[in-house]
């Protein structure tokens, strides 16, 4: 089985990099965009069966930094 | 004294602050790879140096963090043995939990590389008693993650307990409080990303480092 692992900068924590890509997209022409955050997408590819909280320690303990950053799960479907 | 560096895979200050130590305290410091699970015996003191462990894979610090040594660090740190974690290594003691924070990409997203000023804003600690209170220092900075964040009530205790250990005199790096050095609880954990094992002597263009290790020698021997 799948499953991603989406991992964003907590609200409030500063963006550097998320405001770089605004002032990029702003230079290119591109008007409207009120704010850009960046984020990680980690995909993993675990043993059938895995369970959410292994899943979940395994962000906890490595894949996020959970002092200034969140993670959201996503299984895929087994294909 | 007997003290330790810890080198991991891109580590590349490991020879700096070996050299610091060497000079300073008159001994050669073992030098510990990351697989090694054990520190060796009557180790007073110990070194996480700067670079790029790991590539910065992943997060700056975070896989370094989880090898293998770093668990024998923390016991070490627990039982009250100093620990200092330069630029790398501070961002090292961040991932372990021995500090508080994080430390992001700079806020001009650029590597700064430059000698910068610090002010010691306290000189009452293992690492800074050597220095007088309030003193200001140049040490070089080099480094692209080191804007030092966390939330403000961590940031309210850290100044209220006196756990800012130096601070920026001047813009760097977007540092919540112009942070560059901090303690633990305990005061025998100190991280920061200015590289004072690199002003050590008068060759180097500065020797405002040097005082760090001697007071530590005096403190700790």
């Amino acid at each position: 089985m799948k499953a991603r692992v989406f991992i964003t900068l907590k609200p409030g924590v500063l963006d550097p990099q998320g405001k770089a890509i605004h002032h990029a997209l702003e230079g290119l022409g591109f008007s409207g965009v009120n704010d850009v955050r960046a984020g990680k997408l980690i995909e993993l590819d675990l043993a059938d069966g895995t369970d959410d909280a292994s899943i979940e320690e395994m962000c906890r303990k490595l894949l996020a930094n959970t002092v200034i950053e969140n993670f959201r799960i996503e299984r895929l479907q087994d294909a | 004294m007997n003290s330790a560096v810890i080198v991991f895979p891109g580590s590349n200050c490991d020879r700096d602050i070996a050299v610091a130590l060497e000079h300073v305290t008159g001994r050669k410091p073992a030098m510990v790879w990351h697989r090694d699970s054990e520190l060796p015996a009557g180790t007073k003191f110990i070194a996480l140096p700067g670079g790029f462990s790991y590539g910065d894979y992943l997060r700056s610090g975070a896989m370094a963090a989880r090898s293998p040594i770093m668990r024998a660090v923390k016991d070490a740190a627990g039982r009250g043995v100093p620990v200092i974690g330069i630029c790398n290594g501070f961002q090292v003691l961040t991932e372990t939990g021995l500090l508080p924070g994080a430390l992001m990409r700079n806020a001009g997203l650029s590597f700064v590389c430059r000698p910068v000023r610090l002010k010691v804003e306290n000189s009452q600690s293992l690492f800074t008693a050597a220095y007088d209170s309030d003193e200001e220092v140049l040490f070089p900075v080099a480094h692209h993650d080191g804007n030092y964040q966390a939330d403000a009530a961590t940031l309210d205790r850290l100044e209220g307990e006196g756990r800012v250990a130096f601070r920026y005199q001047e813009e760097v790096n977007g540092s919540a409080r112009n942070i560059a050095g901090i303690l633990n609880d305990a005061g025998n954990v100190l991280g920061l990303m200015p590289h004072p094992e690199r002003v050590i002597e008068p060759a180097h263009g500065g020797v405002d480092g040097r005082r760090l290790f001697e007071g530590l020698l005096e403190t700790v021997a």
